[in-house]
């Protein structure tokens, strides 16, 4: 809650804040929650309207986010075909793969990401939303949820990439 | 139908921009076999796709650190009343 916080305000401060307060509106809308959507869903919405209102007191403008290819260009020739392509690391186990530092990369790069890609990354990948919830959660349309997703993951590819390469 | 099947085929660049929505089962059908007769004759893109997968399944394990053991607590005694007065 505390890394989806501060994706939309700038202090750890104020997004520990916004976390309490969420907590606090939880507890005393309880009442209110319907069942319309799953209770993470429901707490998460709240979380994002509050660190949104709270973000846009404290500064007017999200940063958009980058809008380059998942896959720089220069890696591929003029017909669209891979000129450098990716490099074999599937038998890397997973196991593996963390304990050389996989799993510390993919914080730091996560936490590097444009705001809104971080959003939607964290609730799809991190806590397992299904696209609906994340929609619903961060009130996005389908297009716009898929587009920030794809970039966002492209990113964390990435920086695998250059962390197995290496 | 047909004039979909006689496309020019996907090209590794468009494939890479298409992952995440194959991967979310959210591609057209004609587009998916495209993508799929694609990844059929080219081992860098269907290694870019097993890495795509990579990425997402230890993105998955980073951890949820910041519930402190007391606001588990908190959740899981609100979400217990909550489930009380439903029944």
């Amino acid at each position: 809650m505390l890394r989806l916080a501060s994706t939309f305000v700038n202090s750890t401060a104020v997004a520990e804040e916004v976390v309490q307060d969420t907590w606090l509106a939880v507890l005393r809308g309880i009442d209110g929650f319907a069942g319309r959507s799953s209770f993470k869903t429901w707490l998460l919405s709240i979380l994002v309207n509050r660190a949104k209102s709270t973000g846009v007191r404290e500064r007017r403008s999200l940063a958009t986010g980058d809008a380059g290819p998942a896959v720089d260009g220069a890696r591929f020739d003029a017909t669209g075909a891979w000129m450098s392509p990716p490099q074999h690391w599937v038998e890397d186990s997973d196991d593996r793969m963390v304990a050389e530092g996989a799993g510390e990369m993919l914080g730091l790069a996560l936490e590097r990401l444009p705001p809104r890609q971080r959003a939607v990354v964290l609730l799809r990948d991190v806590d397992g939303l299904s696209s609906e919830e994340v929609c619903l959660a961060l009130e996005i349309s389908e297009g716009n949820q898929r587009v920030l997703l794809h970039r966002g993951r492209s990113q964390l590819r990435r920086a695998l990439e250059d962390c197995v390469r290496v | 139908m047909k004039m979909l099947l006689r496309r020019n085929p996907l090209v590794c660049r468009q494939i890479v921009e298409l992952a995440t929505e194959y991967l979310d089962g959210s591609l057209p059908r004609s587009q998916r076999r495209r993508f799929e007769a694609h990844l059929a004759g080219c081992p860098h893109c269907t290694e870019y796709l097993a890495q795509m997968r990579t990425t997402i399944r230890l993105t998955g394990r980073l951890a949820e650190d910041d519930l402190t053991p007391e606001m588990e607590d908190d959740l899981t005694e609100v979400y217990r009343r909550w489930r009380a007065e439903e029944d």
